[in-house]
């Protein structure tokens, strides 16, 4: 199946979900294809710097937090401004992603990760450690952004907005990385000695990569609180950046597709083996059937799942 | 001295007890090809490693074009024309060809933080990456993955991306490495044609095409240059012979 065919087809079905699940009552499809195509955009923005740049950033859940939590001290003050809110969503990622970046590039291979982990659980704890802002519980937000002519109280309007932004933030990724920056990005990940030895300077090029990524992870944390009403430090746990990091690499790292894929395959087995009622106990115990599976594909589908629709490009 | 291309004076460079470099003064003249050549360990590797930037020496100048480059990275040379290609194959094996000469070109067209219009068809990275492909006889094979190329074409392609930066000085380390010989006489070929355009240095085992290629031969052992001249002085050079020639002969 050529590229152009995969993407006409998942746009048409996305597009078609809403009024088909209403149609057949299971409107619930709505709110968890919603929640699956933000954490796309998570994963689209690590793929940026773990598959193209070969960063393996192992915090990116921090971005999802930093974003979620501007979203919500400006809401538990009572601005509920949505420009204002994802505004400084992703101001505050990039400027974040700059700090962490800045310091964690200079650093490679399992330094890097352990880094990357490090700054993450900081800013996991100081979120539980700020009382004022809820600590361990939280905050709940009282009404979604407010944006002129956008009602996100109207789940159809919120859907198709994420189906937007997601589809605008892989399109972006794709520009990116074709790009006389992305080619830089992606020579310096196949060899860096080479890229050196040419002229190219990585360390600028990969800390903007970091910036660009962190500020769409800013967006996607912004879009989580909204999908929730609800802001947790656990937004930033490690196991969130493991997720995020899983959907990338089961879809297929450096694909257009891989990180969508990979989001809908871990996101959608989780939900129906977490409701499996026949027999009981792997609804219970999920987790028993779900590690293996991802096991077994990451062996199967070296080119994870996007390398079963695409031929060698 | 003062017109040389580059200069090298005194440099030295120490793991532990072992002198790499024990003190190398050396100079390329612009035009020529300068070869270096010594036995195994004789600190070929190490030397190289700190004409391009990639080891600091301990003590010692590296002067460019008449600039001290002695602390500068390895990519700030390349972008003052300093070109290498490595002893192990080092080029981006998922890339095509193309891509990798278009790379090269890149790296010398201004800052590369260009967000949105695709590197791939850009003809102003492709035209000139296209052109030294054919110089270097790989133009049938552009859209052939490095990694797919033959070991002496992917030298070749190294070469290509060497010239592709635009280089005032050619560091080739052994470029004739692992060769065939089939390959070793088509790269023969291909760096004569480079004569007196490019200046060269060449660091390489094959006796064959060092005495055929350079203009001066500087013969180092344990870390020094024991001598420097002409093919003809070096080969009647009884000091060369024997700490070097005599194990080959």
């Amino acid at each position: 199946m050529g590229r152009k065919v995969f993407w006409a087809i998942l746009i048409l079905a996305l597009l078609a979900l809403p009024p088909v699940t209403l149609a057949l009552g299971q409107g619930f499809y709505i709110d968890l294809v919603r929640r699956i195509m933000i954490f796309a955009i998570a994963a689209v923005s690590l793929n940026l710097i773990l598959g193209y740049g070969g960063l393996v950033s192992f915090g990116h859940a921090a971005y999802l937090g930093v974003g979620g939590y501007a979203v919500a001290i400006f809401a538990f003050y009572g601005v509920n401004n949505g420009f204002l809110q994802w505004g400084t969503a992703i101001g505050a990622s990039a400027l974040v992603a700059l700090a962490i970046g800045a310091v964690s590039i200079r650093t490679s291979g399992v330094y890097f990760i352990m880094i990357t982990l490090a700054f993450t659980q900081m800013l996991y704890y100081l979120g539980i450690s700020i009382e004022e802002y809820g600590g361990d519980d939280g905050i709940r937000l009282k009404m979604r952004s407010q944006f002129p002519l956008l009602d996100l109280s109207d789940g159809l309007q919120f859907y198709y907005l994420v189906l937007g932004l997601m589809l605008l933030s892989v399109f972006v990724v794709h520009r990116l990385v074709n790009s006389r920056f992305g080619m830089v990005l992606r020579a310096t990940r196949s060899n860096e000695a080479r890229s050196r030895a040419i002229g190219f300077s990585p360390y600028m090029y990969r800390l903007t990569a970091f910036v660009i990524a962190g500020a769409m992870g800013g967006l996607a944390g912004a879009l989580l609180v909204n999908q929730v009403n609800f802001l947790t430090p656990d937004y930033m746990h490690w196991t969130r950046s493991g997720e995020i990091m899983f959907m990338v690499i089961l879809g297929g790292m450096g694909t257009s597709a891989g990180p969508v894929l990979g989001s809908f395959a871990l996101l959608l087995l989780e939900d129906i083996l977490s409701n499996w009622r026949d027999p009981r106990w792997i609804g219970e115990h999920w987790q028993v059937i779900l590690g293996p599976l991802l096991v077994l594909s990451v062996l199967f589908f070296k080119r994870g799942l996007a390398g079963l629709f695409t031929r060698h490009e | 001295m003062s017109d040389a291309l580059l200069a090298v004076n005194d440099l030295r460079k120490s793991f532990g007890a072992l002198r790499a470099s024990d003190g190398i003064s050396f100079d390329v003249m612009p035009g020529e090809t300068h070869a270096v050549i010594g036995p195994n360990g004789a600190g070929k590797t190490t030397f190289i490693s700190q004409l391009a930037g990639n080891l600091r020496p301990d003590s010692g100048r590296i002067t460019f074009a008449g600039e001290d480059i002695t602390g500068l990275p390895a990519p700030r040379r390349a972008r003052k024309g300093l070109a290498r290609s490595f002893q192990i194959t080092s080029v981006y094996p998922e890339f095509s060809a193309l891509q990798n000469v278009a790379l090269a070109v890149q790296a010398h067209a201004g800052h590369s933080f260009r967000f949105w219009r695709d590197a791939r068809r850009d003809p102003a990275l492709t035209g000139p990456a296209e052109k030294v492909l054919g110089e270097v006889g790989l133009k049938e094979r552009i859209h052939v993955l490095a990694a797919n190329l033959a070991h002496g074409e992917q030298r070749q392609l190294e070469v290509a991306m060497a010239l592709a930066t635009g280089p005032r000085l050619l560091l080739l380390d052994e470029p004739m490495a692992g060769m065939g010989i089939e390959e070793s006489q088509r790269m023969i070929t291909l760096l004569s044609s480079l004569k007196r355009k490019q200046t060269i240095i060449l660091v390489e085992h094959d006796m064959d095409a060092v005495f055929r290629l350079a203009d001066r031969i500087s013969v180092l052992v344990y870390g020094r240059v024991i001598a420097t001249g002409t093919p003809e002085e070096i080969r009647g050079n009884p000091e060369v012979r024997g700490a070097y020639l005599g194990e080959d002969a």
